[in-house]
């Protein structure tokens, strides 16, 4: 992958990300009006969506990767997954953490075993145990073929353990804007969370760029000291 | 030898290691029996409070039990180098799955049926043995089909035994929750319109979960 290092798009990348996350802090702390019930702390949700979004889409990028990988067994498409599972769950934990916050004065608890928190946190859980079978398997083929089985089945398993934890219980607001009726918030509100789900989409794919090349230096130095060692 | 044949000598093969051995089975059994000892003064268990807990007190029991079942099932052949062994053998990789996969149950089968009714003996709670035997069957079938693939995966580990449970509790959470219910259901006495439901869908997930870890457990023993 030698074209990445080559452009400077990298950088433009990372321009554009740093001034889309500040346009996102302006439309979510500025542009939006205050929400009339929840008060200031119903902002945090501009934050906190974006979070959950790229976290699902972090590890569909995994459940991807681990297929192509398991069928053109190249080392590419290894680290994409590896990398996604990384920052995945980075986004993963923003969303539980802004969710508390935002829970705690809203619903009065830090934490409630509702349908779709247990889910994000079982989920947390699963990427956790991808991210130490690779640490703990020596053989690097191995471990990315066995990282790669968990990445399928981990990613199968999200809408049924969705689904079974709904049948179980459930308190978590409904969804306000991919509905049948249409989204359900006020025109300045969706303005301010789109931009925010900009903002982020685009914060993961830089640190997804750069998490991926940091593995390919990584696994290059490796081969390095190994042909040394021959 | 017929399909069928051969998957029935790795099984024979498997449970008559145990047999002479015991190894596993006496360990993951006494084990068992000290997780309900040890929720007796956790929970300090009366008639009252029974019925509410029994249901989560026999299954992190039998969850647990088999955890440590289940990290010693590829246990032979790695310690032996005989994984080589088996792999050599003219029979496809599934049907190793399969012969593990009914070894594991059989064995964590073999332990409810000695923990249930210790349990029933020593906290005096009248348990309906059929209904809740076709729970265990279909709940530990779940629990034991993705947990011979993880521990296909995990017996290349460096931690081995450790990383197992990591892997098998959160993906089998639907299972979990779906053997809790339907044991709840049936230690209450609750008619059968409100079991039903919860061991039609631990049926779902173990046709899914063992459809699944068949299909992948190729991947998880190629060399």
């Amino acid at each position: 992958m030698g074209w990445i290092r080559r452009l400077e798009w990298l950088d433009l990348l990372g321009i554009l990300t740093g001034l889309s996350l500040m346009a996102g802090l302006y439309f979510a702390l500025v542009y939006a009006p205050t929400e009339r019930l929840q008060g200031p702390v119903q902002r945090i949700f501009y934050f906190h969506v974006p979070s959950a979004w790229v976290s699902y889409l972090a590890f569909f990028v995994v459940f991807v990767a681990s297929i192509l990988y398991l069928w053109r067994r190249s080392a590419f498409w290894d680290r994409l997954g590896r990398a996604s599972a990384e920052v995945g769950l980075v986004f993963t934990t923003l969303t539980i953490v802004t969710g508390s916050i935002w829970a705690r004065p809203i619903w009065g608890t830090w934490w409630t075993w509702d349908a779709r928190l247990t889910t994000t946190l079982i989920l947390w859980f699963i990427y956790l145990a991808y991210l130490a079978v690779r640490s703990y398997i020596a053989d690097p083929n191995r471990a990315a073929r066995f990282a790669a089985i968990l990445g399928i089945i981990g990613f199968v398993d999200v809408p049924i353990i969705h689904m079974s934890v709904v049948w179980w219980r459930t308190l978590h607001p409904e969804p306000v804007v991919v509905r049948a009726e249409g989204p359900a918030l006020e025109p300045p509100m969706l303005v301010a969370l789109l931009v925010g789900l900009a903002a982020m989409t685009l914060l993961y794919v830089y640190l997804l760029v750069h998490r991926v090349m940091v593995e390919e230096t990584r696994d290059d130095l490796q081969l390095i000291r190994q042909r040394l060692a021959e | 030898m017929s399909g069928f044949d051969r998957l029935a000598a790795l099984v024979a093969k498997d449970l008559l290691v145990e047999l002479r051995s015991r190894e596993v089975a006496y360990s993951t059994l006494v084990f068992a029996l000290l997780v309900l000892l040890i929720f007796n003064f956790a929970f300090e268990l009366r008639v009252e409070n029974l019925q509410a807990l029994a249901p989560g007190v026999l299954w992190v029991t039998f969850i647990f039990a088999a955890v440590l079942a289940l990290s010693r099932l590829f246990a032979a052949e790695r310690d032996r180098g005989a994984l080589e062994g088996l792999l050599l053998c003219p029979v496809d990789r599934g049907t190793i799955y399969l012969a593990k996969l009914i070894s594991a149950l059989v064995l964590m089968l073999a332990v409810e049926a000695v923990a249930v009714p210790v349990f029933i003996a020593l906290f005096g709670l009248n348990l309906p043995l059929g209904p809740l035997g076709l729970v265990a069957f279909l709940g530990s079938l779940g629990f034991a089909s993705v947990g011979t693939l993880f521990s296909a995966l995990a017996a290349h580990t460096r931690t081995r035994e450790g990383l197992l449970p990591l892997l098998l509790f959160p993906i089998s959470v639907p299972v979990i929750i779906a053997t809790v219910k339907a044991t709840g259901g049936v230690v209450a006495g609750e008619p059968w319109g409100v079991t039903l439901p919860w061991l039609q869908l631990l049926a779902g997930f173990d046709v899914l979960f063992a459809g699944l870890s068949y299909l992948v457990f190729e991947l998880a023993v190629e060399e």
